[in-house]
């Protein structure tokens, strides 16, 4: 422990980066991951998801929105597997002729954008409005955690909704499908903050009391460098269970508000999107148009709420 | 008691007129409602004349007044897209969905309840470990996803059911029900099945957490002691305790109910409220969204403040926490 301690001080940056993946690997957090099959596969199938939509661009096989490589003619081919299938569309194609394999790849690039975009900023309303509340207390804390209150009793959805309604109200209809994705992240962004605020400030009003807070008010540091460099990172653990479980949950509102026909536009897909055009081709028999898009989205949805779940227990000392 | 209660209403009074504030505030949001109203040519003589007769020169708080006031007594004001009254356009569709959320109570409670029961009594079971799972994948499986795979199930691949619509109506008055015909009846199945589900295994795992803690109890293990019959002891004993937390969640989850019943009724094609209130927004029709908002807000008060007196008034335990947790 002495030893590594002494390394650290004095070695080049990259001998103290790899010293703290030593540690990270001795970790308890660590150990309890290598003893969590289920946590392993929902972390690969997280990770294997999130690559394939970032570089979807060069992992799937056709690119959806290029209009010169699709062929009408071979519009709604079932899976390779059914009769009339062919081999270059390993799912199958959508009603454009465009391969469903590579719209989901290119979907779940929008879906996994807009929901990290989105949980980024509820954390950032959240700690803000958490920290002040919790610092400052009286009348500020009381009126923010009111209007806390009042939003949490609202579904996310209803609340997303009426955001997104009160944005497209302020907008010329000639920017709606511009601006979707801009509207889209506010929309959800600002209907999941109540819960990073309410941990925040809890770990506040702990941290406020503690001596070492109090020492750093008497030698004169300010409010907000007390807030951001003290008690900040003491909450840092919770806030990134919050946000693994609000990724899934951000994911899967933009997938829902897409599906309702308020969310991205059909020219840029998410997988509420391509769900919502595929589910007019049940009736004519081409399941998968919709059924695949859908089982990437739960996939996907169970995946991150697995790992949340996970990261939830391994970082709770009591449960040690 | 009385204090409490008073508290509580003193706070909903503050959510609701939070919520009038916020859907009074829309209107301000879509520009002078003078230009859609008069004509092209309309002098500024005579737009300042309907300005002044419509009181849109009144201070804000008087606007606000007169607002609540309107919205209080049932006046929604217009609709911009259907062109009536927002009122009528409720009073249509209000039945629709609140059939749609009281079968789906129902269903869950009825199906939930058992399943909770066995899983309770039988933890270690086959069949329990099937309806854990099943409730897992229900949980994570969105609403609308749901929809589509049951319509494809039972309306594409077997045709047993219709996909969407509410079927033939009858008239009962301003109520107009599905719910005594044939072809209502075989609508409303599928939507409402979708839109409880969620509910179902909440109840079912409710009712499984507290069975399992209940029958730890002395009482139970007295109630054995003293020779009675399984069943008496399972269900006079065990289940009945069981009741107060199920009836309460799903008292609170009546509120969500109606608002997910904005994507079922979509999936579904369901006459319904929350169909209104979605092309509200896709048409940024601002009278109905603000109506609906007020509405549902409304509903979550009552609901809540219901739930509140009833668990204060049913279990003495939570009065002492309160006032524990008040200082």
């Amino acid at each position: 422990m002495a030893n590594s301690e002494l390394t650290a001080k004095t070695a080049t940056p990259l001998a103290r980066m790899a010293d703290a993946f030593r540690r990270g690997l001795d970790s308890d957090v660590f150990h309890s991951f290598k003893h969590s099959p289920v946590t392993i596969v929902a972390t690969v199938v997280t990770l294997v998801m999130i690559g394939a939509s970032v570089f979807a661009n060069l992992v799937a096989p056709h690119n959806p929105f290029d209009m010169a490589t699709i062929d009408m003619l071979d519009s709604e081919l079932p899976p390779v597997w059914e009769e009339m299938g062919m081999s270059k569309y390993l799912l199958g194609t959508d009603n454009l002729g465009r391969d469903v394999f590579s719209t989901i790849l290119y979907g779940s690039r929008v879906s996994l954008f807009v929901g990290f975009t989105s949980v980024v900023l509820s954390m950032v309303i959240g700690i803000a409005l958490g920290l002040i509340a919790g610092y400052k207390g009286g009348l500020i804390d009381a009126f923010i955690m009111r209007v806390a209150e009042i939003q949490l009793s609202f579904p996310t959805i209803l609340v997303a909704l009426l955001i997104n309604g009160v944005m497209r109200g302020v907008l010329p209809p000639s920017q709606h499908a511009d601006l979707a994705i801009l509207v889209l992240v506010l929309s959800i962004g600002l209907s999941n903050w109540v819960q990073f605020a309410r941990t925040v400030r809890a770990s506040t009003l702990v941290e406020r009391n503690k001596e070492y807070v109090l020492a750093a008010r008497l030698i004169g540091v300010k409010p907000f460098f007390i807030m951001v460099r003290h008690v900040l990172p003491n909450v840092m653990g919770p806030i990134l269970v919050i946000a693994t479980l609000g990724l899934a949950s951000a994911v899967l509102t933009e997938a829902t508000l897409s599906f309702l026909g308020v969310g991205v536009p059909p020219t840029e897909p998410s997988l509420g999107t391509l769900i919502n055009v595929g589910s007019d081709y049940l009736f004519s028999g081409s399941w998968w148009i919709t059924i695949f898009p859908g089982a990437a989205l739960a996939v996907l949805v169970l995946a991150v709420n697995l790992v949340g779940d996970w990261l939830r227990d391994a970082l709770n000392p009591k449960l040690r | 008691m009385l204090k409490f209660i008073a508290g509580r209403l003193v706070q909903s009074v503050f959510v609701m007129l939070f919520v009038g504030a916020i859907a009074f505030t829309l209107f301000q949001f879509v520009g002078d409602p003078i230009n859609s109203m008069v004509a092209e040519d309309a002098t500024m003589a005579e737009r300042e004349a309907l300005r002044e007769r419509l009181g849109l020169n009144d201070p804000i708080v008087v606007q606000f007044a007169r607002f609540a006031g309107n919205m209080a007594t049932g006046d929604f004001g217009f609709s911009y897209q259907h062109k009536r009254p927002v009122s009528d356009l409720i009073v249509e569709r209000l039945p629709a969905t609140l059939e749609l959320a009281g079968l789906s109570v129902v269903l869950a409670l009825l199906i939930g309840i058992p399943m909770g029961v066995y899983t309770g009594l039988h933890r270690y079971g086959v069949i329990s470990k099937v309806f854990m799972t099943l409730s897992l994948i229900g949980v994570s499986l969105p609403t609308f996803l749901i929809g589509i795979l049951f319509i494809y199930l039972f309306s594409v691949i077997l045709g047993w059911l219709p996909s969407f619509g509410r079927g033939d109506t009858v008239q009962l008055g301003w109520w107009s029900t599905g719910l005594l015909t044939a072809s209502g009846w075989s609508a409303i199945i599928l939507p409402a099945v979708t839109l409880g589900l969620f509910q179902m295994t909440l109840v079912m795992r409710l009712v499984r957490a507290e069975m399992m803690e209940v029958l730890r109890t002395d009482y139970i293990k007295f109630a054995r002691a003293r020779g009675l019959s399984n069943r008496a002891v399972h269900f006079g004993h065990a289940l009945k305790n069981t009741m107060v937390p199920v009836i309460t969640i799903t008292g609170l989850q009546i509120g969500s109910l109606i608002a997910f019943a904005i994507i079922t009724e979509t999936v579904f094609q369901w006459p319904g409220m929350g169909r209104l209130f979605l092309q509200a927004i896709r048409q940024v029709d601002i009278p109905i969204m603000s109506a609906y908002l007020v509405m549902i807000g409304f509903f979550f008060v009552v609901i809540n403040l219901i739930v509140d007196i009833l668990y204060y008034v049913v279990d003495p335990r939570l009065r002492i926490d309160r006032a524990k947790g008040a200082n």
